[in-house]
């Protein structure tokens, strides 16, 4: 039997007994936890999330520059009515699919090959090595992406050396999509490995067994199979292309403008509620694109 | 079950996206020596000036100062709240549970602009002036589930059992968590913080929207890049801070591998520094 010690005097006091009684009553435990956090989150967060979607129905005075609190749906039907705004969502949502499609089919070999092919110390490095450019501090990739395609850079000295004349690619959408590809690689790579490590070989060996050849293996087993962590890795691109306004900005030219890009000017010109509307419209493609994510378990390798 | 032809192309694409990841972030390292003012490939020879020019520079000093003082503060923050949560959602099952986790991740699941624009509307629209501390908020609430994620991933790794141990052996609740739960929980905290140092001495996405006058190292980049001045010495400044914010992070990994000991449970947490 183990002794009961909750009745014991308690050495500690007041400390003891606030301990004893929290130990008693799970409840209080969780609520003592949970309040701060959920406080934060509530009242900073999720209140600026509604301030901003309050924000965007209100709007700027165009004489004084101030914030005028009418509501109006202004915003929204100058962006939707507006031919260039227009084209800016479209642009950005082509850019972000474009490159969740290219991080995927860059991605997943890699991650195949960490996952089946690689000795568990290989895959051990190759980990590594794909978390360290994701943290390796995102202006200075972006910085180095205008270094390669600047006018006297890597690239067009790579390119005379074998005789193929210059390619300017700074300031142009090639350029972004180069960098997006590029600095969003490694929140791909991670959840199709993660997804691509939890497929039982068993499952890869039935599939032999029944005659299957590498392509139909790899078509009908394992692709289905990974696909969760695929759309896992795709919500990051995706979202993370659609809000990014600083690759554009430093590497795109005059036809470089993406959703973010509008927001951000909006934000330099004080016009806020404009940037508010559309900072809704990733919002809203966003939601979309995670219901849809949800109904293929995509969640589970986050 | 992959045929040898299949394995070397493995191979070959794995070596391409390697060079992919790493050339670019060499690249800039290579040119913080270059001694030329206009940057051109290849380099015209090999200098420390840059370096010099960066370090008696006030304002690449009092940004560097700015953020290790916001990173310190809001990773702060985000250990208390992150490892809060984290023991709250271990332990108990409750409806909401799921929602809780969801809502921690929205941060750095919605675009950067969102959370950007949102927080400065809020501000704006509470009337607190942006200083060090709107930008300590901004960053502690996607830090937060850095810590989280890395404190959770532990805690499920402990077994129940131990704690059961613990208590059945007469400690009380206290004590289990302080001697028991807490050694085995501290790697993480250690891990998850670094992490979370690491993301906010880095951001520049949604610190842009609130940081008012201040400059964090970051914004200070952003801004030298973005007028195209000083370029050379962005490369040096740039140079030191890719090695400092890849430190905290190798320390991660290392620390979080440590504490378990076996190899796979290192591998294992590396995984959990790596889960997004």
């Amino acid at each position: 039997m183990t002794p009961n010690t909750a009745d014991q005097p308690a050495p500690g006091g007041a400390w003891s007994k606030i301990s004893a009684a929290l130990w008693r009553r799970p409840w209080a435990r969780a609520t003592l936890l949970l309040t701060p956090p959920l406080a934060w989150f509530v009242v900073i967060y999720l209140a600026a999330l509604v301030v901003l979607l309050i924000t965007a129905f209100w709007e700027t005075n165009s004489f004084t520059n101030n914030l005028e609190r009418i509501w109006n749906l202004g915003n929204f039907s100058t962006i939707f009515t507006t031919p260039a705004y227009r084209s800016v969502i479209l642009r950005t949502v082509g850019m972000a699919a474009g490159v969740t499609a290219v991080d995927g089919i860059i991605a997943f070999p890699f991650a195949y090959f960490m996952a089946r092919v690689a000795t568990r110390r290989t895959r051990t490095i190759l980990y590594v090595a794909i978390l360290l450019p994701l943290w390796a501090s995102y202006l200075a990739k972006v910085y180095a992406w205008q270094l390669v395609f600047t006018r006297d850079g890597v690239l067009n000295w790579s390119l005379g050396k074998i005789a193929l004349g210059p390619l300017n690619l700074i300031n142009t959408n090639w350029a972004v999509f180069i960098a997006f590809c590029y600095i969003w690689l490694p929140y791909m790579v991670i959840p199709v490995y993660a997804a691509l490590d939890r497929i039982p070989g068993s499952m890869i060996e039935a599939s032999q067994d029944l005659g299957g050849r590498t392509w139909r293996t790899t078509r009908s087993v394992i692709l289905p199979l990974a696909l969760p962590g695929i759309v896992a890795g795709s919500i990051f691109t995706f979202s993370l292309t659609l809000g990014d306004y600083i690759i554009p900005e430093l590497l795109g030219g005059t036809n470089s403008v993406f959703i973010g890009s509008v927001a951000y000017d909006s934000f330099l010109s004080n016009n806020i509620p404009l940037g508010a509307a559309m900072a809704i419209v990733p919002i809203a493609i966003m939601i979309c694109y995670l219901l849809g994510a949800r109904a293929l378990g995509a969640f589970r390798e986050l | 079950m992959e045929s040898t032809g299949l394995k070397a192309a493995l191979r070959v694409w794995v070596a391409l996206v390697l060079l992919f990841l790493f050339l670019p972030i060499l690249l800039i390292v290579i040119y913080a020596f270059d001694p030329a003012t206009v940057e051109s490939w290849p380099i015209q020879g090999l200098t420390l000036h840059w370096f010099s020019v960066a370090w008696h520079d006030e304002g690449a000093r009092s940004a560097f100062l700015l953020s290790v003082k916001v990173g310190l503060l809001a990773t702060g923050i985000a250990l208390v709240l992150g490892s809060a949560v984290a023991y709250a959602l271990n332990q108990f099952k409750f409806f909401g549970r799921d929602a809780i986790s969801f809502l921690l991740v929205l941060p750095i699941a919605l675009p950067g602009i969102v959370t950007g624009l949102a927080l400065n509307s809020f501000f704006t629209f509470t009337s607190i002036q942006l200083s060090l501390w709107t930008i300590v908020i901004g960053h502690a609430t996607f830090c937060i589930v850095m810590v989280f994620n890395n404190v959770i991933a532990r805690l499920r790794r402990t077994p129940g059992s131990l704690a059961e141990a613990s208590i059945d052996l007469g400690a009380r609740g206290w004590q289990t968590q302080l001697y028991v739960m807490m050694p085995s929980v501290a790697t993480a905290l250690v891990s998850g913080g670094l992490l979370a140092f690491a993301l906010s001495f880095d951001e520049v996405v949604v610190t842009v929207f609130t940081s008012g006058a201040q400059n964090t190292l970051p914004i200070w980049i952003f801004g030298q890049l973005r007028l195209a001045q000083h370029l050379p010495e962005v490369n040096a400044v740039v140079s030191i801070v890719i090695v400092l914010t890849i430190i905290p992070v190798l320390l991660a990994a290392r620390i979080a591998g440590a504490g378990a000991g076996s190899r796979t449970a290192r591998a294992a947490a590396v995984q959990d520094t790596g889960r997004i």
